[in-house]
């Protein structure tokens, strides 16, 4: 894998950085764009304006127009004509400019772009990637704020990762693009510019594992994308009120990685599953009934979903009560040790 | 009064009775049809024999139980044969899933076919080793967008090898309920924006299952091209030669730079939409009639008795061997075994994947667990 260094970011150490998650998108497509020129980027705005949030900033004026694709405005356009250009041996990464608006990109996702490597019965591989700006703490208008990874995780043939820290996104952007199988790859927007040390010369660990980020004995709390950090804002309040809570990024949610999550059950015999979108028949769910078929002898407390409500996502005044915070997870961590 | 669908010129070569006699709007696409030696002008023939042949067997086999289902291309055969062979052995085609006589040209055994409707597989052959004919596609319009993301690539590959003599185009297939989908809009957005070595080729059969065409538009489809920026001609998709001198300009043109094309075969589907359908319940007797009387292939024999470039001997011949062909085909459809479980999981994804691993091996485990007795 390529890396990049920037002259522009002071290096913190040798082989370190701190940039933003947005940054970090940007300079690892940068390096992939680099390293091998079948890579392609396309979608809206991302040519000179650099994409709605400047992820890909810079891009186009290093390789040009042939390389960062600014399209005609039509979602089901850029998922269809990238699986043609996978057809043609390129690597396409498509934007999404807003989680609300890959739906009319439905059908080319999960009805072509998903069976389409089965179909071809091991004669094709199709390396397409599917940046998604995802979820909510951003204020903004109705569409523009949700979590719409359940409704792909259920389809078989797609692969489905969420960073939360920027050194994830440097490198898990790298690896899905060197992925010969079609990753959509969710980026929690409100997530983009805090800033976070990225290390640009350990391999990173491979793309489809969840880490243990805050080591705890009394229970679990797991979740992915910009729920990380309210997960670990929680572990901090209870650590001083006394509660040790170990908390689990996912990062990867197609497959999941369920070892360390079992091992982190095994040890605290409670879990809390926390995430933006609604709750049923979510992720949330999924890990729930599959925590319990592995782990049973080992739950003390039946597993607990947090998620955002089962209503639409709400005008933005209202999305602090919708989207689940530290306190809604700690009453569900009440509510487990209670149990 | 408003215009209708039908309202519009085709580039016509041969008349309904057999005559060559090219009619105004044909004339720029003479010099194709001048070039092309006997031995092609009978193998039009041949191909379009062959094509029904096979297709009307398929659609006996499906009565007996044999496929779950078949579409039809009974009538459109003079379309998809002269469109066919307007390609070049680099040309690259996405078909929706009636093409049976161009999957046949490009080299794909009309039992890989079989097996799709049989529910063998979803796939059925490998695009890259069949004349890059690729998978047929149910969902409507989808391949359009496929198609001009392949021909994307032709252009930015350009970029990089700039080689005449490999110049490629992509031809691609859709019906006239297809010019309603979205994707069918968004392809010709972007190939008129990129400027794609692209040609959309429109058999226009006039039923989308049961909805004639002029649900779909009221104005002549070949039109709407124009508004998308694609050069576009209409055709008699009933006659071979017509069909396959201006599939082959429009293809230069793409080859050579020139942008997309888009082509409106003005054509009919005799049969039904599939064998689940029942034409009677929404079509009249006497519109079948009048294009029973514009047959493509009896169109086609007339012209090359006249002109004498067939005689009855020859004609025998492709009988005898459309015959052979079918009696093959269903030898080896009887023959066909069932699926291996494999394909469940297999090629569900290209790396290593836990799911369908551990799935395939619950799944081994629990089949054994019957022993004999399953």
């Amino acid at each position: 894998m390529t890396t990049t260094t920037d002259a522009s970011a002071p290096a913190t150490t040798a082989g370190t950085t701190t940039w933003t998650m947005a940054k970090a998108l940007n300079k690892g497509m940068e390096a992939a764009l680099a390293a091998d020129d079948r890579v392609l980027l396309m979608g809206e705005d991302i040519g000179p304006l650099g994409g709605v949030f400047r992820v890909t900033e810079g891009l186009s004026a290093r390789f040009g127009e042939n390389r960062v694709l600014d399209t005609p405005l039509a979602e089901s356009g850029i998922v269809g004509t990238a699986i043609g250009l996978a057809m043609r041996g390129y690597r396409p990464v498509c934007e999404i400019q807003f989680d609300g608006f890959i739906y009319p990109a439905f059908d080319q996702i999960t009805s072509q772009l998903a069976k389409i490597t089965a179909r071809h019965e091991g004669s094709a591989r199709f390396p397409v990637v599917i940046r998604v700006p995802y979820g909510g703490h951003i204020g903004a208008v109705e569409h523009h704020q949700e979590s719409p990874e359940a409704y792909f995780a259920h389809t078989p043939g797609l692969r489905l990762v969420s960073p939360s820290t920027p050194n994830d996104a440097y490198w898990m952007i790298q690896q899905a693009i060197a992925s010969d199988d079609p990753v959509m790859f969710f980026e929690p927007k409100s997530r983009y510019w805090p800033k976070g040390e990225v290390d640009l010369t350990t391999p990173a660990v491979p793309l489809h594992t969840s880490r243990v980020v805050r080591g705890g004995t009394d229970a679990t709390l797991v979740g992915h994308g910009a729920m990380v950090s309210v997960l670990l804002q929680a572990a901090e309040v209870a650590q001083r009120e006394g509660t040790s809570l170990e908390v689990v990024d996912l990062r990867s949610l197609s497959p999941i990685d369920y070892g360390p999550l079992l091992k982190s059950v095994e040890k605290t015999g409670r879990l809390i599953v926390a995430q933006e979108a609604p709750g049923f028949a979510s992720l949330g769910s999924e890990i729930a009934a599959t925590v319990a078929e592995r782990a049973f002898f080992a739950l003390q407390a039946p597993v607990l979903r947090v998620s955002g409500f089962d209503a639409p996502f709400p005008p933005a005044k209202l999305e602090s009560v919708y989207l689940p915070d530290a306190d809604r997870v700690l009453d569900a961590v009440d509510r487990a040790l209670d149990y | 009064m408003a215009e209708s669908a039908d309202d519009a010129v085709s580039v016509q070569m041969i008349s309904p009775e057999g005559r060559f006699e090219p009619n105004p709007a044909a004339e720029e696409f003479l010099p194709y049809v001048e070039r092309l030696d006997e031995e092609l002008l009978r193998r039009f023939y041949r191909d379009m024999v062959l094509a029904r042949r096979v297709d009307t067997e398929a659609g006996h086999l499906q009565r007996q139980g044999q496929l779950a289902l078949w579409p039809p291309l009974l009538g459109q055969e003079a379309a998809q044969v002269g469109s066919g062979h307007a390609t070049r052995p680099q040309d690259t085609i996405f078909p929706a899933y009636r093409e049976h006589a161009v999957a046949m040209i490009r080299g794909v055994d009309p039992v890989d076919i079989i097996r799709t409707m049989r529910g063998l597989t979803h796939g059925g052959w490998i695009p890259a080793e069949h004349g890059n004919f690729h998978l047929y596609t149910l969902v409507i319009g989808s391949q359009t967008l496929h198609a001009t993301g392949y021909a994307m690539g032709i252009g930015l590959d350009a970029v990089r090898q700039d080689d005449p003599e490999k110049d490629e185009a992509v031809l691609v297939y859709f019906g006239d309920g297809a010019t309603s989908q979205g994707d069918t809009n968004e392809a010709l957005i972007w190939a008129a924006s990129y400027q794609t070595p692209q040609v959309f080729f429109l058999q226009n059969n006039h039923w989308a299952i049961s909805v004639p065409v002029s649900r779909q538009s009221r104005t002549p489809l070949v039109r709407r091209a124009a508004g998308f920026g694609l050069r576009a001609t209409r055709v008699d998709g009933n006659d071979v030669l017509a069909s396959y001198a201006v599939s082959a300009k429009q293809l230069d043109d793409a080859r050579a730079g020139r942008g997309p094309g888009f082509i409106e075969a003005m054509t009919y589907r005799l049969g039904a939409h599939t064998t689940s359908d029942d034409p009677t319940r929404y079509r009249g007797a006497d519109e079948l009639a009048a294009w029973e009387a514009r047959d493509p292939i009896l169109r086609y024999r007339h012209h090359l008795e006249a002109q004498a470039l067939a005689d009855a001997a020859y004609f025998a011949e492709v009988e005898q061997e459309a015959a052979d062909l079918a009696a093959d085909l269903r030898a080896r459809t009887l023959a066909l075994g069932p699926p291996s479980l494999d394909v469940l999981f297999d090629n569900v994804y290209a790396e290593e994947h836990p799911v369908p691993r551990e799935q395939k091996r619950w799944l081994q485990e629990y089949e054994a667990g019957f022993g004999e007795a399953r």
